[in-house]
């Protein structure tokens, strides 16, 4: 009884990690959506919780602060009955010298199942993985990529608009130091949507075009005529030096207001990853008005890494490894 | 070559398991005393046309429409860690509460008791029925679980080489119910 947009009945998912998007087949990226649709539905129940992963240990590793990822993937792990342990950097020998093998490998001598990492060097959940018989999932490494929120953000461009294939998805806002944008390229572009990025000049790092994207060079430009615009945090802190003059001035040629929303498709929907910075790349009225679906995501990512964890989960560490051998 | 399930034997054709599905639908009816609170609830996959049907009949006999909600225990399966890759998993759903009905879960085949166990599991996530009833077209031996059904279409004897299969024109484009044996290939 095949579904639409339903993956064949005899795909098998294999992969003991999830660390990018880069690295998935499309395939791969649907059968986590689809499985994500089954888990919402956990969340309208009486008792939100299933006893499917009872019995094994999530270790939340946080090096770099989080409350809305961390706390999403802490609720996926209750309402799927497994434990969960949360190490942040600051209260724990993460902060002591201590360092990122030394803490894997006495991790793994309390033989969790999976591990969540969120790290600011790219590639430390890779390492991790190489490491450790332990499932990775990588919840952010660097400006590299954070592939469960481009899958979380896949969710509701898929509920709103029924699919991928086809739509004209504006992206904009700090491109150079955005990991949600990178793994939202390669997912967007791997299911066929048309992706079109948009940023200041100093935001914007060279040779994008080589990931199969469009560049605009305003906001005005980028947002023409789209299904879908995803408004980027200004991240100050990962910036170092101001990379335009003042946030006022960002919020006048960058900021997306009603006004300039009016460019896009009539049922565009306007999504962002969170935290927002009211006033700077989004005003109020888009962020609260009704083309916007930004607190649709965040309830949604709870369904998407309930998914990830359920299919991580059933991948045998000494399969996966005879797999990479072979 | 590995062992294939070969068709043996036809136990039951389409108007025979018609008959059976009918009769149980007058059973579901007689225990309970009508159509008053109850609520069929198809296990997928195939306990789903089970229950439509069941529903169809009973509403051929008593005119009246009886909600039909459909169950997938993958959450709560007890071999989630022995078996690799993880089963897909699909959305359970109810067309009302599940509180004070009488819920008939329906299922094609019984044979260990593990579904069934599964299912009470899940039902109770739902909600409290005031009291849950099992139908199934196929009762065959090799029980783990001391669990029985209420209503069933027939009992099969079988072997552990055999398996019983029942099919349904909505999932398998036919109707019967039909026993495969394993064999190796030539």
């Amino acid at each position: 009884m095949a579904e639409p947009g339903r993956a064949g009945g005899d795909f098998r998912w294999t992969r003991k990690d999830l660390l990018g998007i880069a690295e998935l087949s499309a395939e791969e990226i649907r059968a986590i959506l689809d499985t994500a649709e089954s888990f919402r539905e956990v969340a309208e129940r009486p008792i939100k919780k299933v006893p499917t992963l009872r019995g094994k240990t999530v270790v939340n590793l946080f090096f770099e602060t989080s409350t809305r990822t961390r706390s999403s993937f802490e609720i996926a792990e209750k309402r799927l009955s497994a434990d969960g342990l949360n190490f942040s950097a600051s209260s724990s020998s993460l902060s002591k010298g201590e360092s990122l093998v030394d803490t894997a490998l006495n991790l793994q001598a309390m033989a969790p199942d999976l591990i969540v990492i969120r790290h600011a060097y790219p590639g430390a959940p890779h390492m991790l993985a190489r490491r450790l018989a332990a499932g990775v999932i990588n919840a952010g490494d660097g400006a590299h990529e954070h592939p469960t929120q481009a899958l979380l953000d896949a969710f509701t461009i898929r509920q709103h608009k029924g699919g991928i294939e086809g739509l004209e998805v504006a992206i904009v806002g700090d491109i150079e130091h955005s990991r949600v944008v990178r793994s939202n390229i390669h997912l967007l572009t791997k299911l066929g949507a048309r992706v079109t990025v948009a940023g200041p000049r100093t935001l914007m790092p060279p040779a994008l075009e080589t990931l199969g994207v469009e560049v605009a060079h305003s906001l005005e430009e980028a947002i023409e005529g789209k299904d879908v615009i995803m408004m980027l945090r200004i991240q100050l802190e990962r910036q170092g030096r101001m990379a335009f003059p003042s946030t006022r001035e960002y919020f006048n040629l960058f900021g997306l207001t009603a006004e300039r929303l009016r460019r896009a498709k009539e049922d565009v929907i306007v999504m962002h990853p969170g935290p927002m910075n009211r006033g700077v790349e989004i005003a109020s009225e888009v962020a609260d008005g009704p083309f916007s679906v930004i607190l649709e995501q965040v309830a949604n990512g709870v369904a998407v890494r309930m998914a990830v964890l359920y299919l991580l989960s059933g991948v045998r560490p000494d399969e996966a490894r005879a797999r990479g051998a072979a | 070559m590995p062992p294939t399930l070969q068709p043996k034997k036809t136990i039951l054709d389409k108007k025979q398991l018609r008959r059976v599905i009918r009769r149980i639908a007058g059973e579901v009816l007689e225990r309970d005393g009508g159509t008053a609170d109850l609520m069929l609830v198809g296990i997928r996959t195939r306990g789903v046309p089970f229950a439509e049907r069941l529903a169809a009949e009973i509403e051929a006999m008593e005119g009246v429409r009886v909600p039909v909600g459909v169950l997938d225990i993958t959450l709560y399966r007890d071999d989630l860690s022995t078996i690799a890759p993880q089963p897909v998993v699909r959305a359970s759903r109810f067309p009302e509460p599940l509180d004070g009905r009488v819920v008939v879960l329906a299922d094609d085949v019984l044979y260990t008791g593990r579904t069934i166990r599964a299912a009470l599991d899940a039902l109770v996530d739902y909600g409290r029925p005031r009291a849950v009833r099992l139908a199934v077209v196929a009762d065959r031996s090799g029980r783990e679980l001391p669990i029985q059904a209420d209503f069933v279409g027939l009992s099969v004897p079988t072997s552990t080489d055999e398996h019983v299969e029942v099919r349904f024109a909505e999932t398998d484009g036919a109707d019967d119910v039909r026993i495969l044996e394993r064999r190796e290939e030539p």
